[in-house]
């Protein structure tokens, strides 16, 4: 890794520690691995699948022993992958017409591992020798690490029911660390020189040499140099990749930025959900409050327009009763005007009638 | 019917007899898992981590809880409050269904008495299972809150209980917050997993599929649970909660329809974005359209149709239909569809004791929300508390 870049992923280390978040959403910072850490190159056109490396790992880890010997090679005629007894396992790919090619897999100790990302105890780490180690001491046990891994590496301790563990190669770290060996014991035990440890930049650049060198003996490209974000082990093969086991739909997306998405809109929900639901909320009542308004108005304006109606009404019959007692008191007296009248003609008649 | 002539006669009954059947092999499946681990009981192995446990247990379990949320948020902050009484068995039900998840999650992981480590010990803030744990412990304290009214109206204690009713729109606000987050994350926890889900389940968009079809699960859940529990706790329910059950019916089935409709088209998105028209003419994409268009787009179209018509019968049925359609969707993101690129001896089939546990926690999920349904006030007010809306 160049200088400035390992300066410039410093200053992002450090910002994104005081997020407190690892997830770099939208940024434009591309891990590339930590500088000058190790790895391993595997040539397979070198792998004479004597399984050699199997019994230096067993060794080396004191694993159990197979059932089956390690000389015994007709192991090979099945396919076999890693299981809790055995961190890497060597694998035959008959070719039509030609030699078969061996190929070793064990965990490919990504540069951004997809295990730690999915980890919720942080049990996993990509240390900066290079190694993607567990730590069996916070494990729960949900094995999600599993599920995400792209390799179908680590494996499980099912049949322990008190301290299950997940299992997987340490690139021999704790080992190395501890000074009892300098180099993974498989590479160690590699009769062929199919197996290079060392700094991963350098391997890269012996791996571009003996392609280039023989461009006719080698497919054109470093597997693990940019497959799932890149790895620490690095294959090259004279057929293609997908013929020895190794998959070639992975893409060269890292788990944590696969997850970087969606990780960046959790921090959105908590913060705007509830503005938009107290919103939400408001509004609701603000509208049972209004309704409730109108429909007040609404009785109220009905009341004093039925009681004006009420009155109106009232006062018209009034009116109407005065009147017609105007109008019969008018018409009684009229009546009696006109019998008095009446009344006074025939008394006058009468008196005429006497007078003659 | 009273009560009492229920528990008198209920000793010998068939579902007595089953369920005691299902509790007794289930503390057997107990026993046996706990002494001699994960392995012993189940077909899981190192290609296959994750199987019916989590599928159904987890998946389905928080999916066919979302009614608590859906029925909250919808009587409290949305203004469907004439739809009041249908709240209580709507928490209740999630209370239980996330608590049955997390007893279901102790069977499937390692070491279950480390559960509380990610918050704890060491945490890994870079993990969608992370963020699903937090907020599923968070939302089951939630709903607990939520749920304890009913039982501190029954034991009594007032004072405590009117504190916790005051906080009711808090605690809802609190729940959709929760409910959104996890409900989505559950989704996300396969984005980190392109090699394995089949490309027709996987999407970048599994997040919002996930927390869309909640929404749609939790409506139908509602409605298929009033339906199961009208005949058995008939006699426990307020006339409140019959008069307007049916309207409920029509309300949520409508709400389903919409929602159904706008899922089925963020999935064709999901397909066009990624361009995946060409996988429809496989095996897979046939599969893929059964789900889509027979547990998507048919119980659109059915709601609608039962709304319109007020068809109680037809909604009911399409109630199951769709909540069988998103059990098919997390298995099939899950199980199904998950390996598919392994040879079929490598692909992965649940033991009898794997189901065996899982229907062991669905009756005692079944049992306890009787238990507490026919004593405590769920389906009706408590006398003390009513008008209280």
């Amino acid at each position: 890794m160049k200088r400035r870049n390992f300066l410039g992923l410093m200053g992002a280390a450090g910002v994104s520690a005081t997020l407190a978040t690892k997830a770099q959403a939208g940024g434009n910072v591309h891990f590339e691995g930590y500088p000058g850490s190790r790895g391993v190159l595997f040539d397979a056109t070198r792998c004479i699948g004597c399984r050699k490396c199997e019994i230096g790992c067993n060794e080396v880890n004191n694993l159990a022993k197979p059932e089956k010997p390690f000389t015994d090679l007709t192991v090979l005629d099945t396919a076999r992958r890693t299981e809790n007894e055995a961190y890497t396992v060597v694998n035959k790919y008959d070719q039509e017409g030609g030699a078969p090619v061996y190929r070793k897999i064990q965990c490919m100790h990504c540069l951004e591992p997809s295990c730690a990302s999915a980890c919720f105890v942080a049990a996993f780490a990509k240390q900066p020798s290079g190694a993607v180690t567990y730590d069996e001491s916070v494990c729960v046990g949900c094995r999600y690490c599993m599920i995400a891994c792209p390799f179908e590496i680590p494996t499980y301790t099912y049949d322990d029911p008190i301290t299950p563990k997940v299992i997987k190669c340490d690139l021999c770290d704790a080992n190395i660390k501890a000074g009892k060996i300098s180099v993974p014991g498989c590479v160690n035990s590699c009769p062929k020189e199919a197996l290079v440890y060392g700094e991963r930049e350098e391997l890269l650049k012996i791996a571009r040499n003996r392609i280039g060198a023989n461009p006719d003996k080698y497919i054109d490209h470093i597997y693990g140099e940019r497959e799932v974000g890149g790895t620490s082990w690095l294959f090259i093969s004279g057929v293609p990749f997908s013929e020895i086991g190794l998959r070639e739909d992975l893409g060269v997306t890292s788990g944590p930025e696969l997850n970087s998405g969606a990780l960046s809109v959790v921090a959105m929900v908590p913060a705007l959900w509830p503005l938009l639901l107290a919103g939400v909320y408001g509004i609701t009542r603000r509208t049972d409050k209004i309704n409730t308004q109108e429909k007040a108005d609404a009785v109220a304006q009905a009341i004093t327009e039925t009681q004006d109606k009420a009155n109106s009404d009232m006062k018209a019959a009034m009116e109407r009763a005065r009147n017609d007692k105007e109008a019969t008191v008018k018409r009684e007296v009229a009546k009696a005007l006109e019998e008095a009248a009446k009344a006074a003609e025939e008394g006058d008649v009468e008196k005429e009638e006497e007078g003659a | 019917m009273t009560t009492e002539t229920v528990s008198k006669k209920s000793l010998l009954t068939p579902f007595n007899v089953i369920t005691g059947l299902i509790l007794v092999m289930g503390a057997a499946l107990t026993v046996w898992r706990f002494g001699w681990g994960i392995g012993a009981v189940t077909n899981l192995d190192n290609n296959n981590p994750w199987g019916l446990w989590i599928g159904f247990d987890l998946l389905c379990g928080v999916v066919l809880a979302a009614g608590g949320f859906v029925t909250s948020s919808a009587v409290y902050l949305f203004g469907m409050k004439k739809h009041h009484a249908a709240v209580r068995p709507a928490i209740l039900t999630a209370f239980l269904g996330y608590l049955f998840v997390v007893i279901a999650l102790q069977y499937d992981l390692g070491r279950p008495w480390r559960l509380p480590y990610p918050f704890v010990v060491q945490s890994g803030t870079t993990s969608m299972l992370f963020e699903v744990g937090l907020c599923v412990a968070l939302y089951l304290t939630v709903l607990f809150l939520e749920f304890s009214p009913a039982a501190l109206e029954w034991l009594g204690l007032k004072r405590l209980r009117n504190l916790i009713h005051k906080l009711t729109i808090a605690l809802t606000i609190f729940g959709v917050v929760l409910s959104t987050l996890h409900q989505s994350s559950l989704g996300a926890l396969y984005i980190i997993a392109p090699a394995k889900l089949h490309p027709l389940w996987y999407s970048t968009y599994l997040p919002t599929f996930f927390f869309i079809s909640a929404i749609a699960a939790g409506l139908s859940m509602v409605m298929l649970e009033g339906w199961l529990t009208h005949k058995p706790l008939h006699d426990k329910m307020s006339e409140e909660y019959l008069a307007q059950h049916d309207d409920l019916y029509f309300g949520f089935a409508k709400g389903a329809s919409f929602v159904l409709m706008g899922y089925f088209f963020i999935k064709v998105i999901g397909i066009a974005v990624d361009n995946e028209w060409n996988l429809l003419g496989t095996g897979w994409g046939q599969w893929f359209l059964f789900e889509l268009l027979g547990f998507v787009l048919l119980p659109s179209v059915l709601y609608a149709i039962g709304t319109r018509e007020k068809n109680l019968k037809l909604i009911r049925w399409t109630s199951l239909l769709t909540v069988l359609g998103i059990i098919l969707n997390r298995l099939n993101v899950s199980v199904i569809a998950f390996n598919w690129h392994l040879p079929s001896e490598m692909r992965y089939v649940p033991s009898w004791q794997e189901i065996g546990v899982t229907v062991f926690v669905c009756t005692m999920l079944v049992v306890t929300f009787k238990f507490i349904a026919t004593r405590m006030p769920i389906f009706y007010d408590h006398p003390e508390y009513k008008d209280e809306h």
